[in-house]
């Protein structure tokens, strides 16, 4: 008996090794240890035998069914490893296929560009204004100093709006965000009319120029201004404030020049010129070779101009500037066409 | 405005200072240089990584091969009738030269010259520009043959030098040119462009530069010599000024020069005026633009025997008053102008002469056979000078000096300086004294400025003797009494005001002149204002992000539009429109984003799928006065709902319920509570089967729909639907939002079908509001999840299945949840009469 266990796992072990497969190896087990193998017969007949041979051939029968087990676990782990070495072979993707694309959503460049200006100003204390696009010629020049058919209104070439009749005070499209500074200082002065408090506000919007529409021009444009007021500002405040933005803006290493310049409701008037940051000021096509990037127009509010917005000029100052998202998105991304914008062509607007 | 540096250098020594230099100090100071074009002066050579500051151009004159040389003898080519041959002398040889030069042909075998004519010579590898080129093309010179004669070097036109595009002739110098000196130490130049800003017109001119750049450089500014000899009967005798209205016309001062002999100016002056951008004509003509471009005063010359004659031999009297309605004065371009009475007039007693401070008359204009001059310098109101020189597109050198105004002290030294010309170059004699009306003087502007005013408001500390130090140099008068400075302006400087505005005027200049450069920069050091914010602003820009989330692109379209294009979608009756607009179709503000919207999806009709949004303001006219400007959102959706790839070769067309289900989590993301929809017809341009509108708390904010397929034809954007939204901005953001959270259950949820077979006309929302209604708070979440149509169940009903989730806080039973069920099956077949489908 113990010798027919022996050739029943001697033949088993023997045909274990030539199992490759899974259905093979199912096969072997039936055959092997199976219900009506001749090793579960062994089992079966256990009951026959005499009480001495009992447990000896009982022990090895055990023994011969725990070793054909666990071979043929052994055996069914290296199958599947083998499968699975296979598969991991075969299956094998082109990764230089596409991905499959989603629809996804983008602001718009100039919003992602005024985020951005606003973004930083807000962190210097700039609480955001917004004002009305259609303005009077009262708030869009005569309140900033710009009087009836002053030479300085040939710098903002207007649209006017067909109203009737209305003399020196005709309608318009706000050729500057610059109205919304007489809106808020007033606003601000109604706080506490004998002791306005002081005002760091941004004031972003559309404005208009009555302009030909090419490449170079646009017919609409938004601005950022920035406006401060107080008891203690200066020109020295303008010039660290501006700094500071610019270093924000352009990156901690950016140089900037400050022009004199002119504008009615500044006075002093400046420009802020950066560096280029194409050519590192060098002199290219971009900076017009002269290495330097017209950014914002600034100056310290002009005394009639804070005297309009109910700010007391001999005892409050202050300064403002404004400059424009597009050019600053024109020289960062190098864009040749300002009629891109407003064009709403997806080919442009989804490259930002 | 173009400056000879050459021009610059008579009123300032400029030694030692690149011309670079020159131009980044006038730039910094506000006199911005656009542009440095070399003429003959040597041009920086940049070496890699050199700065570069300002747009350059021009041609540098090799010193030692482009020299001042005399022809000698204009001699006949051998085998070329054109041509000739010159003997010339450059100072070291002989050369034989070969010219096709036309304006010393007449001199063709003439033999010697009894005054040999000095020219630009340019020796054999020299580097000139090619004056048969077009365009400005550099070569050198090589020895070749022409037409059998050895060529190797050249006698120069402007153009070949770069000094103009002249090219007809030769270059005749000036007879006291130093032969064989060096042509760039001779007349090599550089011009500076600069740009006047509006309240500089001080300086566009050449003398105003040089005050600038003397106050700049802390260098003597030379004052201009204006002296001449007079001789003859007196000006005050032969003509006499009448000003009607001085506040029109402050000043008007006349001059008399007789007997000048009509001929081209020297060179050295012609050469100047084509350098700053003014063609020479004869030198009377050019004596007025010059001393105009020298000290800032445009001139006006009469032929003064025109001007007698017209007076019958008598004393001529001059009047300026505004024009009559009507009245007519044929002007020197030879256009006969109509003028109206804002238009002054420079007349005598028979009629017009000339359009104060535009343009002269033809009549009395200086010519070929003029012998005596009569010139005009005047100060006239730079409002009225703009509206007639823009009312008669008549813009001119002298209108864009008077429109900016230029001070009157500068009409006596304009025409001093204008005579003295003419006399140099034209040889007359200056009739003594002047006729000189001024009935209208400018008030002298005299400003008080402390140290404090310079603290607070430029930042720095200065002392009085500094302040006045820094304005000094640009001719203020100053004078320091009880801590005070008290300053008063030039004579030549109309921009400065009085009072606070005086302050501001004067502080700019002391900036200017300490340098924006020097001035310290700080942080504000002032209180922070109180915080407002901007809620509007920031919900606005939530809205925005929430709609990138969901897929949307941004635009922004133009305001301005026309009622025909907004037209294809609806008509609008009233507009906002431009009294100078640019182009027709760009004549109106819009009134409809959903008009401009449905632009941008037809533009892009070729993109697979579009899905758009814009947000601002439309613009809504009232009478008389400032129009509305309703903050919209409109959104756009069209073409396929899933985006195609190389796997994924098809796809639905977004429709109906894309655009919704965006909408819901546009709305669950803002918070709103309350939200209904509603069929509507009420949008004409939506389809009115698929349109709805969106209701919060009962209030419209909004609908959105399909596009009308009448309306759909008027696009050309493919087959897809147009889905389109709509929301009234301004009313939405009035709704509070309303925040709060469901917590989370612990326990599992009993889920359950139910299927429900109703009336077509039976809407959905109903069914589902009947469903939660009986579910009660233990019904927490009913989604449908099938529509069904079809035979089994007969024509015009419709099935309906929901999901139903059941959860309470503790583990519901089997049993509770089939009581909620019948009781909610009970009441769909009571009040829907609804069957349950099994
Ligand atoms: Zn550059």
């Amino acid at each position: 008996m113990l010798e027919q266990l022996n050739d029943i796992e001697k033949n088993a072990m023997e045909a274990l090794r030539s199992v490759a497969d899974q259905a093979a190896l199912e096969a072997w087990r039936v055959t092997y240890i199976g219900r009506s193998s001749p090793l579960m017969q062994v089992f079966a007949g256990l009951g026959k035998l005499s009480k001495e041979e009992r447990p000896a051939v009982g022990a090895a029968a055990n023994r011969v069914k725990a070793a054909l087990e666990a071979a043929f676990e052994e055996k069914a782990q290296a199958i599947k490893a083998a499968a699975l070495a296979k598969s991991l072979a075969e299956e094998r993707l082109d990764v230089t296929l596409p991905g499959r694309p989603l629809h996804v959503g983008r602001l718009h460049p100039s919003t992602q560009q005024l985020r951005r200006v606003l973004a930083i100003l807000a962190e210097m204390g700039f609480q955001v204004y917004t004002s009305r696009e259609v303005e009077t010629d009262e708030f869009n020049f005569q309140l900033l100093n710009f009087p009836p058919n002053h030479p300085a209104r040939d710098m903002q070439d207007t649209f006017f709006v067909e109203a009737g009749e209305r003399g020196e005070n005709p309608i318009l499209l706000r050729t500057h965000t610059s109205p919304g500074q007489i809106h808020a200082m007033r606003e601000f002065a109604a706080m506490n009319p004998d002791n306005p408090p002081p005002i760091r506000i941004a004031l972003p919007g559309m404005c208009f120029r009555y302009e030909q529409i090419t490449a170079r021009s646009e017919i609409q444009f938004n601005q950022v201004e920035g406006l401060v007021v107080g008891e203690n500002i200066t020109f020295a405040d303008l010039k660290g404030t501006l700094n500071d933005f610019a270093r924000r803006m352009f990156g901690q290493s950016a140089r900037t020049r400050f022009r004199a310049s002119y504008f009615p409701f500044t006075e002093p008037s400046a420009e802020m010129d950066v560096e280029c940051f194409v050519c590192g000021g060098k002199g290219c096509s971009v900076c017009k070779n002269s290495g330097w990037l017209e950014i914002l127009g600034c100056g310290m509010v002009h005394p009639v101009v804070l005297q309009n917005g109910g700010y007391d000029p001999t005892r409050y100052s202050g300064y403002a500037w404004g400059m424009g998202p597009e050019r600053q998105l024109m020289l960062r991304y190098r864009i040749d066409d300002i009629r891109y914008f407003w064009g709403n062509d997806l080919r442009f607007l989804e490259q930002f | 405005m173009k400056i000879p540096l050459s021009w610059l250098k008579d009123y300032i020594d400029l030694d030692g200072l690149s011309v670079e230099e020159i131009a980044r100090k006038l730039t910094l100071a506000g006199l911005e240089v656009d542009e440095i074009k070399y003429v003959g002066l040597p041009m920086p050579a940049y070496k890699d990584g050199e700065r570069h500051e300002f747009k350059t151009s021009g041609i540098s004159w090799a010193r030692d091969k482009i020299v001042v040389a005399e022809i000698r003898e204009v001699k006949p080519h051998p085998n070329a009738d054109r041509l000739t041959l010159l003997d010339l002398f450059d100072g070291e040889k002989e050369q034989v030269v070969l010219t096709g030069a036309p304006n010393i042909f007449h001199l063709k075998g003439t033999g010697k010259l009894s005054k040999p004519l000095k020219v630009a010579y340019a020796k054999e590898g020299a580097t000139i520009y090619d004056g048969h080129a077009d365009g400005l093309v550099l070569t050198t010179l090589k020895r070749a043959k022409i037409r059998g004669v050895e060529s190797y070097s050249m006698v120069c036109s402007e153009k070949e030098l770069g000094i103009s595009e002249e090219h007809e002739g030769i270059i005749l110098l000036d007879d006291d040119a130093p032969v064989g000196m060096s042509l760039a130490d001779y007349m090599g130049d550089a011009v500076l462009d600069i740009s006047i800003l509006p309240n500089m017109a001080r300086n566009a001119n050449v003398y105003g530069v040089a005050r600038e750049l003397a106050a700049l450089t802390g260098r003597e500014l030379r004052k201009p010599l204006i002296e001449y000899k007079t001789e003859g009967e007196a000006v005050e005798n032969l003509v006499a000024i009448e000003i009607t209205q001085p506040e029109l016309n402050p000043r008007f001062v006349l001059g008399l020069i007789r007997d000048v002999e009509i001929k081209p100016s020297p060179y050295k002056i012609q050469r100047r005026l084509r350098l700053a951008g003014i063609r020479p004509i004869n030198n009377i003509v050019d004596a007025t633009n010059y001393a105009m471009l020298d000290q800032g005063e445009p001139l006006h010359a009469f032929d003064y025997d025109v001007l007698k004659a017209r007076a019958g031999n008598k004393k001529v009297k001059i009047i300026t008053r505004p024009a009559a309605d009507g009245e007519k004065l044929t002007t020197l371009d030879g256009v006969e102008r109509t003028l109206t009475p804002g238009n002054v007039l420079v007349c005598d007693e028979q009629g017009p002469l000339s359009m104060a401070g535009v343009m002269g008359g033809a009549e009395s204009e200086v010519t070929e056979k003029t012998r005596n001059v009569l010139l005009e310098g005047a100060a006239w109101n730079f409002i009225n000078i703009r509206k007639t020189a823009k009312q008669h597109n008549l813009p001119s050198e002298a209108s864009f000096r008077f429109s900016r105004g230029v001070h009157p002290s500068l009409a006596e030294v304009g025409v001093r300086r204008g005579l003295q010309f003419m006399a140099e170059w034209a040889g007359g004699k200056i009739a003594p004294g002047l006729v000189d009306a001024y009935p209208l003087p400018p008030k002298e502007a005299t400003v008080t400025v402390t140290a404090k005013d310079v603290k607070r408001l430029l930042g720095i500390d200065l002392t009085l003797e500094q302040i006045a130090a820094l304005l000094t140099r640009l001719e203020f008068k100053c004078e320091i009494a009880n801590h005070q400075l008290l300053v008063t302006a030039p004579p030549h400087r109309l921009d400065i005001g009085e009072g606070i505005v005086g302050l501001a005027d004067v502080l700019e200049e002391v900036a200017r002149s300490y340098g924006y450069d020097n001035l310290p920069e700080t942080r504000m050091a002032d209180a922070l204002p109180p915080q407002v914010g901007n809620p509007a602003h920031e919900w606005e820009e939530h809205v925005r992000d929430l709609l990138v989330n969901l897929g949307f692109q941004e635009i922004v379209s133009y305001r301005l539009t026309s009622p025909e294009r907004e037209s294809r979608l609806a008509a609008f009756d009233e507009y906002v429109a431009l009294a100078n607009p640019i182009a027709p179709e760009r004549r109106v503000l819009r009134r409809s984003l959903s008009a401009s919207a449905l632009e941008a999806v037809e533009k892009n009709a070729r993109a697979d799928s579009i899905a758009l949004f814009e947000i601002g303001p439309v613009f809504e006219p009232q009478p008389g006065g400032l129009p509305h400007e309703p903050r919209k959102l409109v959104l756009a959706m069209s073409g396929l709902r899933e985006a195609l790839a190389w796997d994924v070769k098809d796809s639905p067309h977004f429709d109906f319920y894309d655009l919704k289900g965006r909408i819901e989590l546009l709305l669950s993301g803002l918070h709103y509570p309350d939200i209904s929809y509603a069929p509507t017809d009420s949008v004409p341009y939506l389809h009115p089967g698929k349109a709805a509108e969106v209701r919060i708390g009962g209030e419209r904010v909004g609908v959105f729909g399909e596009l009308h397929p009448l309306v759909r034809d008027r696009y050309e954007a493919g087959n897809a639907p147009i889905l389109l939204a709509e929301f009234d901005l301004d009313a939405l953001r009035r709704i509070p939002p309303v925040y709060g959270v469901r917590p989370v259950p612990e326990v599992p949820p009993v889920l359950e079908d139910i299927a429900v077979i109703v009336d077509e006309a039976v809407p959905a929302a109903q069914v589902e509001a009947l469903i939660r209604q009986t579910g009660g708070k233990s019904l927490a979440n009913v989604r449908l999840f099938d529509v069904y149509r079809g035979e089994q169940i007969g024509a015009g009903k419709k099935s309906l299945a929901y999901s139903l989730t059941y959860q309470s806080d503790r583990t519901m039973t089997d049993a509770e949840a089939a009581a909620i069920r019948k009781k909610i099956v009970k009441r769909l077949e009571n009040e829907l009469g609804a069957k349950l489908r099994s």
